[in-house]
This record gives C-alpha cells, sequence and structure tokens, in this order.
C-alpha cells in the first residue's frame, strides 16, 4: 500500500504507467488550482489599483512628479 | 522501450527536447533585459515584474487548457472535422500522462517546448506596451495570447493534420507567423487601444524619441534572444522518425528529422538557413537604419524570423536575401505606422515580430510553390494564396482581433492604463521612495551608534 500505487520495484517496468501520489484525484486538484488562479488575478489587480491610488494621494502633488522626471 | 534500439530513440528525443527548453529559457532572459534597457529608470522593477510575471501565468494555463487546445482543434472544429476528443482528452489536465509517468516520457519536454513558444508569444507583446500599462490587464492579455490565441492557431496551422495545412498548403516550418505574426498583431491590436506613452508625440504629432536608458542591456538581450532562437528553431523538428512512424506517402526505411508536418528536412539545413537570415537581416538591418545598434540586432531577429517560415527547405544564399527583404520592409513600416497613425511601439515588436512575420509566410507561398506541404496524401501543396491566407488569419484574425477586443474591454472597465499622475512620476517612484526612506533611517541609526548613543 502506498500512495503512489508503487509498493515495490519487484515489477516489469513495461507494466507501469504512472506513478504520481494520490492517482484518481486529478479534477480536484485541477479545480483547485483553476480556483487559485482566477483568486490570484482578482487579487493581485485590486492589489495594484489601490498601491496606485495611494500613491498618487502620497506623492502626487506636481512637485514630486517634476522631482522624478528630473531626476530619472 | 522494448528493445535498445527503443530505448535510444526515446531517450535521444526526450532529451532532445528537454535540451531546446533549456536553451529557449534564454530567450526570455534577453526579453527581459531588452525590455528593462527600453524603459526609463524610474519604470524599471515594475517593467521586469510585468514581463517575469508571465512565466508562471502562461506556465498554468498552458497546463490547464492551452495544451488540450492544441490536441483538440486542428479540425477548426467544424472545417476538416469536429473537436479531437481522444487526442485531446489524452493531453488534458486530469490526463495521467500529464504526469510521472514511466509509460510516456515524451509528453512533458514536448508539452514544455511548446510552452516556451507559448511565453515567447506573450513575451512578444510585453515590450511593445513598457511604461503604461497595468500588469494585471497586461497579466489578462498573456493568458490569452499565450495559452489561447497562438495554440488555436498552431493547431489549425502547426499541426500535421491542421485545417489550414490540409486545405491551404499553409506552410511555416519556424513559425514566421504562428509565433511572431500572431503576437505581432495582438501586439498592434492592444497599441491602437492603449495609446502611446504620454510626450512621445508633440502638439502637432511628430514621433519623439525615446531612448533606452540602457542601450547595452538592450543589445546584450538582443544577442540573449539570438541565443535561445537556436533552441526554438531545434524544438520545432522531429528530431528522429521513420517512414512507418509518420505512417504516410514515403516509402523506404530511411530514418529522418521532420518539420512539425512530418515533411522531412534536417538539422543542418536549419543551421545553414538560420545564420544566412540572421546575417541578411543585420546587414540590412545596419543599413536601412544607417547604423542604429537597436535597429541592427533587431534586423538580425527580423531576418530570421522572415525566413523561418520556409528555412526548413530554403537555399542558404535564398534564406540570406529574404531575411534582408523582410528587415527593410518592416523597419520601413514600423516607422510609417508609427508616423500616420501615431502607434508607440516601444521596442518595434509589431514591426520586428508582426511585418516582418507576415511577410515571411507570404514570401514563403511563392518560393516553395508546388512543394508537397504534408507527406499524407489529399493535402494542398504550398502556394502563394494559401500562405497568404494564412498569413491575414495569423497576424488579423487570431492576432489584432482578439488583442483589440480584449483591451477594449479592460478599457471599458477602466483597467487597462496607469493613472497619468503614476505615469509621470514612473511606476517604482513610491516604492522607490519607501525604499530610501528605510535606508536612510538605517543609516541614521548606525550613525547614532558610532557616536556612542
Amino acid at each position: 500500500m502506498s500512495t503512489t500505487g508503487v509498493s515495490s520495484w519487484a515489477v516489469d517496468l513495461a507494466g507501469v504507467g504512472a506513478i504520481y501520489p494520490f492517482q484518481g484525484m486529478e479534477w480536484i486538484l485541477l479545480i483547485i488550482a483553476l480556483t487559485f488562479w482566477i483568486w490570484w488575478h482578482i487579487t493581485t489587480f485590486r492589489m495594484e489599483l489601490s498601491r496606485q491610488n495611494e500613491k498618487v494621494k502620497k506623492y502626487g502633488d506636481s512637485k514630486n512628479i517634476i522631482n522624478a522626471i528630473e531626476n530619472d | 522501450m522494448g528493445n535498445n534500439l527503443d530505448a535510444l530513440t526515446t531517450i535521444f528525443t526526450e532529451f532532445y527536447y528537454w535540451l531546446t527548453v533549456a536553451l529557449m529559457f534564454l530567450i526570455h532572459v534577453g526579453f527581459c533585459m531588452y525590455e528593462v534597457g527600453a524603459s526609463r529608470r524610474r519604470n524599471h522593477m515594475h517593467t521586469l515584474l510585468k514581463n517575469s510575471m508571465l512565466i508562471p501565468l502562461v506556465t498554468i494555463t498552458f497546463f490547464f487548457f492551452g495544451w488540450w487546445i492544441y490536441w483538440a482543434l486542428p479540425n477548426g472544429p467544424f472545417i476538416t472535422g469536429g473537436i479531437e476528443w481522444e487526442a485531446a482528452n489524452a493531453n488534458a489536465p486530469v490526463s495521467d500522462i500529464m504526469g510521472t509517468n514511466l509509460s510516456d516520457r515524451i509528453t512533458g519536454v514536448f508539452w514544455a517546448a511548446f510552452l516556451l513558444f507559448s511565453w515567447t508569444a506573450a513575451s512578444i507583446v510585453s515590450g511593445s506596451v513598457i511604461e503604461r500599462i497595468n500588469s494585471g490587464a497586461f497579466w489578462i492579455l498573456a493568458v490569452l495570447i499565450g495559452s489561447g490565441a497562438w495554440i488555436i492557431d498552431a493547431a489549425w496551422g502547426w499541426h500535421y493534420a491542421g485545417w489550414m495545412v490540409q486545405i491551404l498548403g499553409y506552410h511555416d516550418a519556424y513559425a514566421s507567423g504562428v509565433i511572431h505574426a500572431v503576437a505581432g498583431g495582438f501586439a498592434l491590436g492592444v497599441l491602437v487601444v492603449l495609446g502611446p506613452r504620454l510626450g512621445k508625440f508633440s502638439a502637432d504629432g511628430k514621433p519623439r524619441d525615446i531612448l533606452p536608458h540602457n542601450p547595452w542591456l538592450v543589445c546584450v538581450g538582443l544577442f540573449l534572444i539570438y541565443t535561445g532562437f537556436w533552441g526554438f528553431y531545434v524544438a520545432c523538428n522531429v528530431p528522429l522518425i521513420s517512414p512507418e512512424g509518420i505512417g504516410g506517402e514515403i516509402t523506404g526505411e530511411t530514418w529522418t528529422a521532420t518539420t512539425i508536418y512530418l515533411t522531412p528536412t534536417t538539422l543542418g539545413a536549419i543551421t545553414f538557413n538560420f545564420l544566412m537570415s540572421l546575417s541578411g537581416g543585420m546587414m540590412m538591418g545596419y543599413f536601412a537604419s544607417k547604423g542604429n545598434a537597436f535597429w541592427t540586432y533587431s534586423g538580425g531577429l527580423a531576418g530570421i524570423i522572415t525566413a523561418s517560415a520556409g528555412n526548413d527547405l530554403y537555399h542558404p544564399i535564398q534564406a540570406m536575401i529574404i531575411g534582408g527583404v523582410g528587415t527593410y520592409f518592416a523597419y520601413k513600416l514600423h516607422y510609417w505606422v508609427e508616423n500616420k497613425f501615431k502607434i508607440d511601439d516601444a521596442v518595434g515588436a509589431v514591426a520586428v515580430h508582426g511585418y516582418a512575420g507576415f511577410i515571411g509566410l507570404v514570401i514563403c507561398g511563392f518560393v516553395l510553390w508546388g512543394h508537397p506541404s504534408s507527406p499524407y496524401e489529399g493535402y494542398a501543396t504550398i502556394n502563394p494564396l494559401g500562405n497568404f491566407i494564412g498569413a491575414i488569419i495569423m497576424f488579423g484574425v487570431l492576432g489584432f482581433l482578439p488583442g483589440y477586443i480584449a483591451s477594449k474591454i479592460l478599457h471599458a472597465f477602466g483597467l487597462l492604463r496607469i493613472p497619468k499622475e503614476v505615469e509621470l512620476m514612473g511606476l517604482d517612484f513610491g516604492t522607490a521612495m519607501e525604499e530610501e526612506a528605510a535606508a536612510r533611517e538605517v543609516r541614521e541609526a548606525e550613525i547614532a551608534m558610532a557616536n556612542g548613543k
């Protein structure tokens, strides 16, 4: 008994296929991964927009902007 | 792997594709260097991260659905047949060959070779939109081109049974169209909606040069792209296959390397032609731009890209001439489009990849006219009209249109472009100020300790 389906290497390799753990759970893994992917886009996009607003509020006066351009 | 010959062939093929992936990684290193070098100092870190993060995003989405699309849609669907469910499901993310599997040693490396093409497609777009796009918006567009648009075109025109190959005789051995024209067209679609960087055009519409902050970094980046391009070329081939393995009309028992269409070629041929088209492009880039380093190096890329469609068969001198012709017109078109339509393509990506790729497809249709597009019976032979229609599909239908429509949607929600103040002060400005303040605080604490306080 093992998570990979292989409990001994006393076998003919010609008959061995997949050996990753928890075979049969691929759909569950995929749903978790898809959810994480969509969540990541939404969350990081929100973070980016809020950081930009914060930046404009904090540093967005003409003095800072001119300073940034001149020092580039 | 029933006997030693089978084992050698399998392990050689596995290692062959693995090596191409490692080489192609350099394309991405080059793109990052090139993009950061072309951006201004106040935008460096954002520019680097915008490009770098497409690596994980395109990778996971190409695993989730991009690879499935390639195997599902060679027939259109509904042009030469339906969805290829059996082949697609074998390559779906839930299939047992998409993991550690001792009975399949090739799928992982073949998938990765295609994935690196996907990164390239998204990275081409990344350079053209620097310094004014929201990273979040770009990453959505990167997934669309990297795991969507390009892989649909690959199923149609870069699959041994793709409908474009069967009906049009479309031939594009090293991806003038399926990677470069589609990514260039996509970038143009985004740029039309995104608009130019602030200050790019004067009030009377005259374009100004926004110079790269580090021309050395740009040129070394382009050199690295050349290096990675070797891996790209080799990855487009099947390294070793028997006539029996092809199962087409080829007779006898002579094994060969083939293109992705399973038509015979050799590594020697593509080595000749890669170097000669690079040379033609560099020489023409230097001449057309009057010795501008950026356009000379970009000319090398444009030369390869123009000749790529037919570099499996061209004579090396043909490859050199075709590379030079494509580079000349790509260069001229870049400035014509910039002046006429006020398009700000920061790194010339639309020209180098899009126009050169389009021109290369058209030239290939004439130069290889009548050559079999496939080893299988009943396929159209290579012809000018087929490749011209193919070029329109690549650049326009699967490139420009998705880029334009997706950008319009992002723009409608106010998500595409960064605020004007952020663009002026620079994307890194706030972070740089905070880092400077933190460093100042540490220095002051250290000075206080040195004074014995």
